[in-house]
């Protein structure tokens, strides 16, 4: 069996609404990025592959007891990105009302500032929310929506070779810091939007940083074809996702589990209540599911622990040793490299010669 | 009263001002550089760092151009991760109002400035061209009159963001499960650009909101700073300049209800520092050579002309034809207001100094501001600020990443001898460095 690949998901203090109020825990470092900043590093100490980071458009909902707060994805990861050194970082960005030139753009930055291991997870805002804080489209299907997000995905690759690798030449003799003929117009056209290109940003590290998508409705699905990184839900049916995603050729499939651990049953119990979990239990326990899952032929978990600062450690000290996870064993510098993604050929450079 | 001097560095630009052809010069994309040139702003106590912004590669006579440095990253991920290596300097992001909507400027930069613990600024541009729109959704959507319509609703609406939440919002309170206040966050807003409605979902940072930049130069431009600016990012750094802009803008104040301290003048500034004068003259006039080529003395004077001038000889004399006016041979940066005037003077300075092209825009465009010993450029530069030419400067270097050590490592410490200049940090947010109240 291959080597189990490892995903955690940061949001807030945790996935249960209530996580902010746990023993232990500061509420003032969600907004701080203190609390994120913990989490990521204590997943990477222990081997863990990569942290996303939940967000929306929207603010969260103003609800009784829960968390109303929540920085930029994009931001978060960005301030985490020099104070690690191995973990992936993927902030979740939506692209159904924003610039897909200015999402490109930060995704490529985000790589450079965490040298090759940055990404992000492509999301769709279909909330009449989301649509009324921009004020500029109406709420769509989601089925229009992701086909949009698909055109997004493909723009920004587009974009992240419109540098070729080589295009910044400093030829002194010539007084040319660039290649112009190395530097490409995308000339992108799709029903929505239109971009001239190139980027503004020099092709990123990993030639392009990894696409993510969360499959949690069938239009997502078919979205994910596009991604070399698919969170597949785990509450219905992922054996037949599986199949249609391997069948679209998806690389990579991790299946996404809320969790929530604890040795003594009824004290997770007391815990997980007002929270909505795939699992709550001891860590022999979830380490026999991942098996599962493993067995049924995906090729990782993304867990989404209901406290950052309960559940994290237990998750990087007791279930990763359980499931022969470590720190060494991973290779590579960039993101691509530990998940055994080969660096894309750049689709405009002519020929390999230079 | 002695004024104190306000400092920011500015990462090196995509124009002819950054020499990448020099040995000492850096990548301008590797993270390392931004590292680099913000640790030496720290330990200089400088206020802030400052990020330009592009979005879309300068084109001239419809091709990228190639002369200088091209591409750069997206500002506020950029500086999102600087926070993560500095601990008091401000992180300025130049974000564009035009291609922006306020919602998403307001969330950004608010996430920036939590994650910073309040070192957040935006400098507010706008664009109009479709040649930029050509990268976006809308296109070139907007009249070059309305951009600063536009800009000054865009700012209102991000500051109303910003305020949408008070001191006392929230409470954080475990015991009872009370994050924030019911309902806290919540805007509606019409006006003839927006219409948008919702709850923001962040509270005051700890410099309250963001420190907001304006650098437009043009009346409208400085109204629009006047009225809701905290600091101005000008272009006039000589001395005579400098005090008829500063006395222009402060005296728009009044009529915003705004005290002349709320509103710091930082002009951008180039400076070079040697040993003696004589030696920093020498150094001024090799830096302006690297700086100007002959291809580049041709483009910089087709930007002025507005005419291709391929054909000259960068060493021989001046072109002889008129200026076109409105022309589109160069795309993407700012054009001249008044070119006739320009090569009106450019000929006199030719004809008496029997100048080249080149040396022409050599001695004429690209003279630096400050030149001399440690000693001169403290005193010249205190005396712009004292005399009220400028409250600061917002530093420029030719080279990256270490264009500034040497100003950090010989004038700082002057400007701190004669305390007009801090030599530590007295608090931890933007707006303290900068005197400013939220």
């Amino acid at each position: 069996m291959s080597r189990l690949i490892t995903a955690i998901e940061i949001d807030g203090a945790g996935g249960h609404p209530g996580a902010w109020r746990g023993p232990d825990v500061d509420p003032g470092a969600i907004l701080t990025g203190s609390l994120a900043l913990r989490a990521v590093q204590r997943a990477e100490a222990a081997g863990i592959d990569i942290a996303t980071f939940a967000d929306t458009l929207e603010a969260p909902a103003d609800e009784a007891g829960a968390v109303s707060v929540r920085l930029d994805a994009l931001g978060l990861a960005a301030r985490i990105a020099p104070a690690t050194s191995r973990i992936g970082l993927l902030p979740t960005i939506t692209v159904t009302h924003t610039e897909p030139f200015h999402v490109q753009a930060s995704v490529a930055t985000l790589d450079y500032v965490s040298s090759g291991r940055g990404g992000w997870v492509a999301d769709v805002s279909t909330s009449a929310e989301a649509a009324a804080v921009i004020g500029r489209r109406e709420p769509a299907p989601a089925a229009d929506l992701w086909r949009e997000a698909r055109y997004v995905v493909d723009v920004s690759r587009r974009l992240w070779d419109s540098w070729d690798d080589d295009a910044i030449i400093r030829d002194a003799p010539t007084g040319r810091f660039v290649d112009r003929d190395r530097l490409h117009y995308v000339n992108f056209e799709s029903p929505t939007f239109n971009i001239k290109g190139p980027s503004i940003v020099p092709r990123p590290p990993q030639g392009h940083p990894v696409v993510a998508v969360r499959v949690n409705t069938p239009e997502a699905l078919e979205a994910a074809a596009d991604a070399e990184l698919v969170l597949l839900s785990a509450t219905a049916g992922v054996e037949e996702q599986l199949a249609v995603l391997r069948a679209a050729g998806s690389p990579l499939v991790l299946v996404s589990v809320a969790v929530l651990l604890d040795e003594d049953l009824k004290a997770a119990e007391r815990r997980a209540a007002g929270g909505s979990f795939d699992y709550v239990g001891g860590v022999e326990g979830l380490a026999e599911l991942v098996r599962e899952f493993q067995a049924a032929g995906v090729d990782g978990v993304h867990f989404r622990p209901a406290s950052l600062e309960l559940d994290v450690p237990v998750i990087a000290e007791k279930l990763l040793p359980l499931l022969q996870v470590t720190a060494a064993d991973r290779p590579g510098t960039t993101l691509r490299n530990r998940l055994g993604l080969t660096r894309p050929a750049n689709r405009y450079a002519e020929g390999a010669a230079r | 009263m002695t004024k104190q001097i306000h400092l920011a560095a500015h990462f090196p630009g995509v124009n002819n001002t950054t020499v990448w052809a020099d040995p000492e010069s850096r990548s301008q994309i590797d993270f390392a550089s931004f590292k680099h040139l913000a640790a030496t702003a720290e330990r200089g106590t400088f206020d802030f760092f400052f990020l330009a912004e592009g979005l879309r590669l300068r084109e001239v006579k419809g091709r990228i151009h190639d002369l200088d440095v091209v591409g750069r990253p997206e500002s506020l991920t950029v500086l999102s991760a600087l926070a993560a290596v500095t601990t008091h300097l401000g992180l300025a992001a130049t974000v564009n109002s035009t291609f922006n909507e306020p919602y998403e400027l307001a969330k950004r930069i608010a996430t920036l400035d939590h994650l910073s613990g309040g070192r957040a600024a935006w400098n507010v541009v706008t664009s109009w061209d479709a040649f930029t729109g050509e990268n976006f959704r809308r296109g070139g959507y907007l009249d070059k009159a309305d951009r600063y319509v536009r800009a000054q609703e865009s700012l209102r609406i991000v500051r109303k963001l910003w305020d949408s939440w008070t001191d006392d919002d929230l409470l954080l309170d475990q015991e009872a499960g009370v994050f924030a206040r019911e309902g806290t966050g919540a805007f509606a807003d019409e006006g003839a650009h927006f219409g948008i409605h919702g709850r923001f979902g962040l509270p005051p940072s700890p410099q309250g909101r963001p420190v907001v930049i304006q650098a437009g130069d043009s009346d409208q431009g400085r109204d629009f700073a006047a009225s809701g600016a905290d600091v101005i990012f000008s272009r006039h750094g000589s001395f005579a300049a400098g005090q008829t802009f500063y006395k222009d803008v402060k005296d728009r104040l009044a009529k915003h209800g705004r005290t002349e301290e709320s509103l710091k003048i930082m002009p951008a500034v180039t400076v070079v520092v040697a040993d003696t004068d004589a030696e920093a003259v020498e150094k001024a006039r090799h830096i302006r050579e690297q700086q100007v080529s002959g291809p580049t003395a041709i483009v910089l004077a087709e930007l002025i002309w507005g005419r291709d001038l391929s054909a000259y000889d960068p060493d021989g004399p001046l072109p002889t034809e008129d200026p076109v006016i409105g022309s589109n041979v160069t795309q993407g940066r700012a054009g001249f207001n008044d070119p006739a005037a320009i090569i009106k003077e450019w000929r006199e300075a030719a004809e008496a100094n029997g100048w080249s092209l080149r040396q022409t825009v050599i001695n004429q465009q690209n003279r630096q501001t400050f030149i001399g010993s440690p000693e001169t450029v403290a005193t010249e530069m205190n005396r712009h600020v004292q005399e009220n030419a400028a409250d600061g400067f917002v530093l420029v270097p030719h080279l990256t990443p270490g264009g500034l050590d040497d100003f950090v490592d010989r004038v700082v410490p002057l400007l701190r001898e004669r305390g007009v200049f801090r030599s530590e940090y007295a608090g931890t947010t933007l707006r303290s460095h900068l005197g400013l109240t939220p």
